[in-house]
């Protein structure tokens, strides 16, 4: 037997009105829509074979934070498989605390692109295991990339963006993910700006890119509408995960509905 | 599907937890007590003599591991001696071997282990994704109680005769992330293998059975690992 693949529901947690963490679920990064509380749906995703859990903070705000990390803790209590906590991540002591409160990997976007360092202190106090380094990329179809990629036909290449797809930075994906690996990320968490909340299917272009660039595992995100977009990434694109947000809260799929169409298709999958 | 042991059970054995400082000592914490144990996290060695197992867990680097928990060397060598059981995890389990090529240094500079389970720890091959992180099969080598039956397939004859297959943790996943694996002088030491392009020792333990170590995370393989962890809870309270 070998490394099976994974299967990762992921939550966005804000605050809401009263303050309270809350659960929600957005198309294109904005557009959110209230889920759920997040500690209830921690518990059920780990009693339905869910392989991790991510939970991204998405409050953006001091206050936010403080009570993310007390989230963060409950959470923990409840979940028996790993957890990766995103979001507002900035120092080493910011991945610090969050591994204290009970986080397993801490996922960081734009504090690793602002300070790239950010990533070879973290490997080298904590471990590259704990250090994932997520990208939001946005396809581009100009003259400033450096790798370039066959999309539909046409020919376009990957930026690494910050805010959820509102600032460009000009990095090229394929580049940035090789300097994270270079400076010692454990995993690579792909997310694709054209296609987060459509449903219609992974970037499988971009992941495959990632895949092929790098030997960290990576974790697809971004556009899942079903078990076939799972297999279609991890057949094509040789993921090391999918991740899903919506068709799991949703409960249009169930984990064990998705795990058990992606074994009957040969693929690794830990059914229990 | 899932089994998970009340929370108000009644505490079947005192658990220390070496806090050195470094990573996620709330998940093992909180494994533990779901299996049954009252759970102290603690560095102070004190705490070590009176407890009736002690954890070592481990997230992070070989040699900042070893440089966190060097003021407690002697204690742990202790422990170990004391014949309580001492249970190591990932890192912690590395820690129990001699050495590791990671943050390897020649001469005297080199990070020294625990040598508690005589071996070296080395990196996976060029060319394979590393870390080996995500769900893996175990393959049971050999009898030892932290492999226990975890199926609900009890089968007491196949434990007293040796056999770890059948009523025990062969053929589970559980949840491993780790660049380095263990490569122990005795072939012996394994309990547990795991294949990643090559077999690995996936549970380690000495010749005497009080010093074991997982390289994968029990406190994250679902009920797999907690049964790992109440097995560990119930060896503490045998002692």
């Amino acid at each position: 037997m070998t490394l099976t693949k994974r299967v990762i529901p992921c939550i966005d947690v804000d605050l809401d009105e009263d303050g309270n963490p809350a659960v929600y679920t957005g198309v294109h990064f904005e557009d959110l829509e209230y889920t759920g509380d997040p500690v209830e749906m921690a518990k059920a995703y780990n009693e339905s074979g869910a392989d991790e859990f991510v939970f991204l903070d998405i409050t953006a705000s001091a206050e936010g934070r403080e009570t993310m990390l007390d989230v963060v803790r409950d959470v923990a209590d409840e979940v028996f498989i790993p957890l990766t906590v995103g979001g507002g991540i900035r120092t080493t002591d910011d991945i610090k605390e969050t591994l204290r409160a009970g986080a397993d990997k801490v996922s960081i976007t734009t504090g690793a692109l602002e300070r790239p360092e950010l990533i070879t202190e973290g490997a080298h106090a904590f471990g590259s295991q704990c250090i994932v380094i997520s990208v939001d990329a946005r396809r581009r179809f100009d003259e400033d990339g450096e790798h370039y990629v066959e999309v539909d036909g046409e020919s376009c290449w990957f930026e690494c963006t910050k805010k959820g797809g509102r600032e460009g930075t000009g990095i090229d994906v394929l580049e940035w993910a090789a300097e994270a690996e270079e400076r010692g990320a454990g995993e690579l968490f792909v997310n694709s700006i054209d296609k987060d909340g459509t449903k219609n299917g992974y970037d499988v272009p971009l992941t495959k890119a990632v895949c092929d660039t790098v030997d960290t595992p990576v974790i697809a995100s971004s556009g899942c509408g079903g078990p076939e977009d799972m297999y279609e990434v991890f057949t094509e694109a040789d993921a090391d995960a999918g991740l899903a947000a919506s068709i799991f809260h949703f409960d249009e799929y169930s984990i064990e509905d998705t795990k058990k169409y992606l074994n009957e298709r040969g693929v690794p999958i830990r059914l229990e | 599907m899932s089994t998970v042991t009340s929370d108000q059970q009644q505490s079947l054995a005192d658990v220390v937890v070496v806090d050195y400082g470094l990573g996620n000592l709330r998940s093992v914490t909180r494994g533990l007590e779901r299996a049954g144990a009252d759970v102290e996290i603690t560095d102070d060695p004190e705490a070590f003599a009176d407890a009736d197992g002690v954890v070592l867990p481990g997230v992070g680097a070989f040699r900042e591991g070893v440089e966190n928990a060097d003021p407690l060397r002697e204690d742990l060598l202790e422990v170990a001696d004391s014949g309580t059981p001492l249970f190591g995890i990932c890192l912690g389990m590395q820690m129990l071997l001699t050495t590791s090529e990671e943050g390897a240094n020649e001469g005297e500079s080199a990070v020294q282990g625990l040598d508690l389970i005589p071996g070296t720890n080395v990196r996976f091959a060029e060319g394979q994704k590393v870390p080996h992180m995500g769900w893996n099969q175990l393959s049971v080598e050999r009898d030892h109680p932290l492999v226990r039956g975890v199926d609900g397939v009890e089968s007491e004859s196949q434990r007293e005769d040796g056999s770890a297959a059948g009523g025990s943790v062969d053929g589970r996943y559980a949840y491993f992330v780790h660049s380095y694996y263990a490569v122990p002088d005795n072939e012996d030491a394994t309990v547990a293998s795991t294949d990643y392009e090559i077999d690995f020792p996936a549970i380690v333990a000495n010749e005497a059975g009080n010093v074991f170590g997982t390289q994968f995370h029990p406190e994250k393989s679902g009920e797999t690992g907690l049964r790992i962890l109440r097995n560990f809870v119930e060896i503490c309270s045998e002692e």
